[in-house]
């Protein structure tokens, strides 16, 4: 919502301009509209990008590394080699979704030119940029972004994402804290609805958020954009808990191809993304899936080691 | 409805609401519930969100929209809920429309899927190509004339996300709408609304408008169809 400036105070008109950019938005918004409901699945190669589109995934994301080996690994993690996500873009038929550093606005013009279907512009990724994230209003692509809370949303709504996920805490196999993510930006959503408009001025400074984009969110009683969570989920318990607290959808990372049996812990998943409110099924799709990731305790994680905070 | 039902036991109950199932294994289907209650205010039509077998029951709904998605992810969940002979069988008899991925799946024959083909509902006579103008980067929006729905001097706003095409219209499908010029991959007139009977395909995504045209002219045809 742009401010009505009044007619002709100056000789600026650029109403042929915003027409365009909606229009752009609706297209990039809209595809994440079609993914609701469904599951996104991380992938290093062709060979796991086929297991996950015949398991039912919506999309992949390519990357080099699953989340849980970059932290393993330690280093600089960069975008994948965009050979790599072409091999994997052309085994699927679904959506290729790829990974760029937080304010690394050339990673994603190489992958908006090798034809990405979708931008993550990822936190488990290394940060090349402390301050500023990349103005996603400038491309064609559309971008999915994090968040811990609503803020934070907001921001990267308002920078252009058509897409939110929460954090979560990627490759740790642990969801306590994409169901904290997810618990905090409801809360919030909450209060601003139940704010007066003079106290919804404040709360937008105090969460750094566009008060246009609040009032929106306050108004709807949920993010203007399709929201999935991220960051933790490793059964299908932990994807159906994700959509009971009301996401639109589930990133599985590591948890998926860090198990004993990648199939079916993925057929499984879609699953219960789908019938989640459903204890019959979901019993049914929880049986003998062999090993889960190990998964991390988030206690013993260092304050160096968690991603979710990258992101300003 | 809000409309008191007749009083008298007989002839009209053309006030009857039609019932419309919407298809939620996964995709944009809350757009269409929500279209639906929209046009609920001034158009007999209730709807709901069918997941199961079930679900999918002439008695309990007149009606089924399957609605945009990954066709791919959407026959993959629904042959493994079970669901889809009961799909089989409801888009034989009654009245369906599917939107982008919806359409895939009635039609009886696609291209460009996935390696080792993906199920379809084999009920609209029509040869789809999945995303057939390209990347996401392709998508488009453009304003469509359909026959029936939107004349030329007040086109329907077509949202292509990812879209296919009609290749092949059988000898029984009406094509309603094409979409013209360079878009991706395409050049030229294709087809992206038809029309077989109680059978309702188009390439593009009606939900993701505030336009109720084609939801009100399937509700419509639906009627028809069932003679409510």
């Amino acid at each position: 919502m742009p401010f009505n400036t009044p007619a002709n105070l100056t000789a600026h008109d650029d109403a042929a301009a915003e027409q365009k950019r909606a229009q752009e938005f609706t297209l990039k918004a809209g595809l994440a509209q079609n993914l609701k409901g469904g599951v996104i699945m991380d992938v290093i190669n062709a060979e796991q990008a086929r297991i996950a589109e015949e398991a039912g995934a919506v999309a992949v994301m390519a990357l080099e590394r699953v989340p849980a080996d970059i932290r393993k690994d330690g280093g600089v993690a960069r975008m994948s080699d965009p050979k790599m996500i072409k091999e994997i873009q052309a085994a699927v038929t679904i959506p290729v979704m790829a990974k760029v550093r937080i304010g690394h606005p050339v990673e994603a013009q190489i992958l908006q030119h090798i034809g990405i279907d979708y931008i993550d512009e990822s936190e488990v990724l290394t940060p090349a940029d402390d301050v500023h994230h990349i103005d996603k209003h400038a491309f064609k692509v559309p971008y999915v972004c994090g968040c811990r809370n609503l803020g934070e949303a907001l921001r990267r709504i308002n920078e252009g994402a058509a897409m939110i996920r929460t954090k979560g805490e990627a490759g740790t196999g642990n969801v306590v804290e994409a169901v904290r993510h997810a618990r905090q930006l409801f809360q919030d959503i909450r209060r601003a609805q139940t704010m007066t408009p003079d106290e919804l001025y404040n709360f937008a400074k105090e969460i750094g958020a566009p008060y246009d984009l609040l009032k929106q969110t306050a108004k709807l009683g949920r993010l203007p954009v399709v929201t999935f969570s991220a960051g933790g989920v490793a059964t299908p318990a932990d994807a159906a808990l994700m959509m009971q607290l009301g996401m639109d959808g589930v990133f599985v990372g590591s948890g998926i191809f860090k198990s004993g049996d990648p199939m079916k812990r993925a057929k499984a998943i879609v699953q219960a993304v789908t019938h989640f409110n459903d204890p019959k099924v979901l019993a049914e799709v929880s049986e003998d899936l062999g090993e889960a990731m190990v998964g991390i305790n988030i206690d013993t994680l260092p304050e160096s080691q968690k991603f979710a905070k990258r992101g300003w | 409805m809000t409309t008191p039902a007749p009083t008298s036991t007989t002839a009209n109950n053309s006030t009857r609401p039609l019932r419309v199932g919407v298809l939620g294994l996964q995709g944009a289907y809350t757009e269409h519930l929500y279209m639906l209650q929209r046009l609920g205010q001034t158009v007999p039509v209730e709807a709901c969100i069918v997941k199961t077998a079930a679900e999918l029951d002439p008695a309990q709904i007149d009606a089924l929209i399957i609605p945009g998605g990954e066709s791919t992810a959407m026959a993959l969940v629904a042959e493994r809920s079970g669901c889809l002979d009961a799909l089989r069988e409801f888009v034989h008899k009654q009245p369906t429309w599917g939107t982008c991925a919806g359409m895939i799946l009635l039609s009886t024959t696609a291209t460009q899927t996935k390696q080792g083909g993906q199920n379809l509902l084999g009920a609209l006579d029509i040869t789809v190509q999945r995303n057939a103008f390209g990347k996401q980067t392709e998508s488009f929006i453009a304003p469509l004339t359909i026959d029936g729905i939107a004349p030329a001097d007040q086109p329907f706003e077509g949202i292509f996300i990812r879209a296919p095409i009609v290749e092949v219209a059988g000898p029984h499908v009406q094509v309603i709408g094409k979409v013209d010029g360079d878009h991706g991959l395409q050049h030229g007139e294709r087809i992206v609304a038809v029309r077989q009977g109680h059978l309702l395909g188009t390439s593009f995504h009606p939900e993701l408008t505030k336009d109720l045209r084609v939801h009100a002219y399937f509700v419509q045809m639906a009627r028809e169809a069932l003679g409510l």
